[in-house]
């Protein structure tokens, strides 16, 4: 493999945590709840999907355990912000610190212990016929292993949903402005109930897909952050399924340009290379503000609670 | 009514996770020493505190100094208590402080970034000694101590350089700091000692801690045509990049073979056990002195891990040699000639550098491709 395909391929696989957990919180954030809980969500899907997956050497299994955490972190802010219509920030950073202290009560005994060799066998990279043999980008795009090629699915099918079917329109409706939604006779809370529960299940594949394929060993706080790059890669997407699947691997190639730019003694500073992601978001941030494209602005009853009382 | 309760939802979850966050019941502010402590100081039972830097689930560094606890509290019986995961910040104070109300007599701070806190806290409480790992401070009250895993490290590239086929060597590394710079170079001295020809490579990742990222940047190594990883991370995950490739490795920190059995040879470890139950044992034989202690293999600090079967047959009887040559300080690994990686001659023929010049080394030796800065 040369330089580039290497480095498309690694890219492909850092951003695949991030792509989970961005898309988890585009569907959240499109039923209008801001949910600052992705990285707590993450370590406790993380940390789940690990253990099952360590006792019962099964991948389904463990990733249905990951997805069914996630979803339980989310239950919590759910509960907090959409029945008791509590600050939606001040919830999901609370989240936040519950499920890194979750994660690391949990995972004190599976400390060392590395992924078992049945599963890590079933996320063996898998070549797609044909596909893998377009230039440069097949071999990064389609010689990788099941679970990232479930990620693109899931961000093709969540994309699908939101913009071709009528209950994506529904979602985005319920995001938008609940009353008017409300008014069209959508069950507001069934529809944040469900998207804000999907979102941590598919927070917590984010996770599990660290701990579990990546590393593939437990260790606390594996997430390291990435839950909240995921945050700013929400707004870079636009709330948008697909714009998440490139940005994500964008970000997960620039968090990894520096260690191969370094081996070819180009003369950049690894410092620079380190601010790249944030920088980016900043800039779209910018640039969305200026154009003021109502596509790219963020749903209008995001962070806002609904009272049918005061519609 | 449902937003008061909700707030009181919220409520309810912040204050149960700070309850639980602290692991011990901690008193709001920290109470004056009453002077009759004092007179009764020597009787008194020795409680012995631990600061952590980052959780002991790290399998690293946090986790080789709780197994220095462990084994002090096994030899002396002494009651031990922890903090895991302490910010480098004033958080460090309040944490002292706390330790100090449950009766904490002896703490050991183990990060660099805690030596002001410990500074500030150690001149408040004059009955409490604390001893800080990794920095350069000194109180009557206050020892510093550190190792030079530099030897070890040496030691690690005799087995690298054997090893290698390819005669690349990966290394990652944290930070441009001279504790890491140090380790790399001695790590290319040793490999050099019996393959001239090889090369090391550094990439730096900027962080002590991301499982993944330290994965990412082994693989990168491995990509540039490296066979051998060696790191100066927190975290196995450069070990996994090997295991997957099907090369080899050397770790840092711990004995970290469960984490990639097929690619782990060995790993400079740190052995903090003998030297805490040194300390503690002074302490209640009412013997204790403050001291600055930079020790390495002679006193047990630090240590090669056993070699284990991935390493070449002839590397054990080579290190076994040096190790012995440094024990009984023959060897002294930084002398002179050491060319810089202009090949130009930089400490001269016979010379030894001097624990300031190692401490504050900024420049890579011959054989090592990489920047500072």
């Amino acid at each position: 493999m040369d330089f580039m395909t290497s480095f498309l391929a690694a890219a492909v696989v850092a951003g695949t945590p991030l792509l989970f957990a961005t898309l988890g919180e585009i569907i959240t954030e499109r039923a209008g709840n801001l949910n600052l809980g992705v990285e707590g969500m993450m370590l406790m899907g993380a940390v789940i999907g690990f253990k099952i997956g360590l006792i019962t050497g099964n991948p389904i299994l463990a990733l249905l355990a990951a997805m069914f955490a996630g979803g339980m972190g989310a239950l919590i802010f759910a509960i907090l912000t959409i029945s008791l219509r509590a600050n939606q920030v001040v919830s999901g950073l609370a989240l936040t610190i519950f499920g890194t202290g979750f994660s690391a009560f949990i995972g004190k005994d599976l400390v060392g212990q590395v992924t078992p060799n049945a599963i890590k066998l079933f996320f063996k990279p898998l070549e797609i016929p044909g596909l893998a043999n377009i230039p440069i980008l097949g071999k990064a795009l389609f010689s990788q292993d099941l679970f990232i090629y479930l990620g693109y699915l899931t961000a093709i099918i969540l994309g699908i949903y939101l913009y071709k079917t009528r209950k994506g329109l529904n979602l985005i409706a319920v995001g938008e402005n609940p009353g008017a939604a409300d008014a069209a006779s959508i069950n507001i809370t069934l529809y944040k109930y469900a998207h804000v529960l999907l979102g941590g299940a598919l927070c917590g594949l984010g996770g599990v897909y660290l701990s579990l394929v990546y590393v593939p060993a437990w260790q606390e706080n594996v997430t390291a952050g990435r839950g909240w790059i995921a945050v700013a890669l929400v707004i870079f997407a636009a709330w948008n399924p697909f714009k998440a699947l490139i940005g994500a691997y964008l970000f997960g190639g620039m968090d990894i340009i520096g260690f191969r730019i370094q081996g070819t003694g180009f003369p950049i500073s690894q410092y620079f290379i380190d601010m790249l992601p944030y920088l980016v978001t900043i800039m779209v941030l910018v640039v969305v503000s200026m154009r003021k494209s109502r596509k790219n602005a963020p749903p209008k009853g995001l962070g806002v609670p609904y009272f049918r009382e005061e519609r | 009514m449902k937003k008061a309760l909700s707030l009181f939802f919220v409520l309810l979850l912040v204050m149960s996770i700070i309850i639980t966050g602290c692991s011990q019941p901690a008193k709001e502010e920290p109470k004056k020493e009453e002077p009759k402590q004092e007179e009764k100081a020597s009787e008194q039972k020795i409680k012995v505190g631990f600061v952590y830097v980052g959780p002991i689930g790290d399998g690293g560094w946090t986790y080789a100094h709780n197994e220095g606890r462990k084994y002090l509290e096994e030899k002396l019986g002494v009651e031990t208590i922890i903090k895991e995961s302490v910010p480098e910040s004033q958080e460090a104070e309040k944490v002292l402080n706390d330790m100090i109300d449950q009766g904490a007599n002896v703490i050991f701070t183990t990060s660099f970034g805690f030596m002001d806190y410990t500074e500030k806290v150690a001149k408040a409480n004059p009955d409490v000694k604390f001893l800080h790992c990794s920095g350069y401070k000194q109180l009557d009250n206050m020892s510093n101590y550190f190792g030079r895993i530099y030897e070890a490290r040496y030691l690690s590239g005799i087995v690298a350089g054997l090893k290698t086929q390819t005669d690349v060597l990966g290394y990652v590394a944290a930070f441009e700091i001279p504790e890491v710079v140090r380790g790399i170079n001695a790590f290319t001295l040793g490999v050099r000692s019996v393959n001239p020809d090889a090369v090391v490579k550094v990439v730096w990742t900027h962080t002590w801690y991301d499982p993944a990222k330290e994965k990412e940047a082994a693989k990168a190594l491995l990509d540039d045509g490296a066979d051998v990883i060696a790191q100066h991370q927190d975290t196995p995950g450069p070990q996994q990049a090997a295991e997957e490739k099907g090369v080899w490795s050397i770790g840092y920190n711990t004995d970290m073979k469960e984490m990639a059995p097929k690619a782990y040879m060995t790993a400079p470890i740190w052995n903090w056990g003998p030297y805490y139950v040194q300390q503690v044992k002074a302490v209640m034989d009412g013997t204790w002195k403050s001291t600055s202690v930079w020790e390495g293999m002679k006193d047990g600090i630090v240590e090669l891990a056993p070699l284990t079967d991935v390493a070449p047959a002839e590397a054990k009887k080579a290190v076994e040699k040096v190790k012995a040559d440094i024990i009984s300080g023959k060897e002294k690994i930084f002398v002179g000639p050491i060319k810089d990686q202009t090949g130009a001659v930089k400490v001269q023929d016979g010379v030894v550098m001097t624990d300031e010049e190692l401490l504050s080394v900024d420049w890579f030796v011959e054989g090592v491709e990489g920047k500072i800065k």
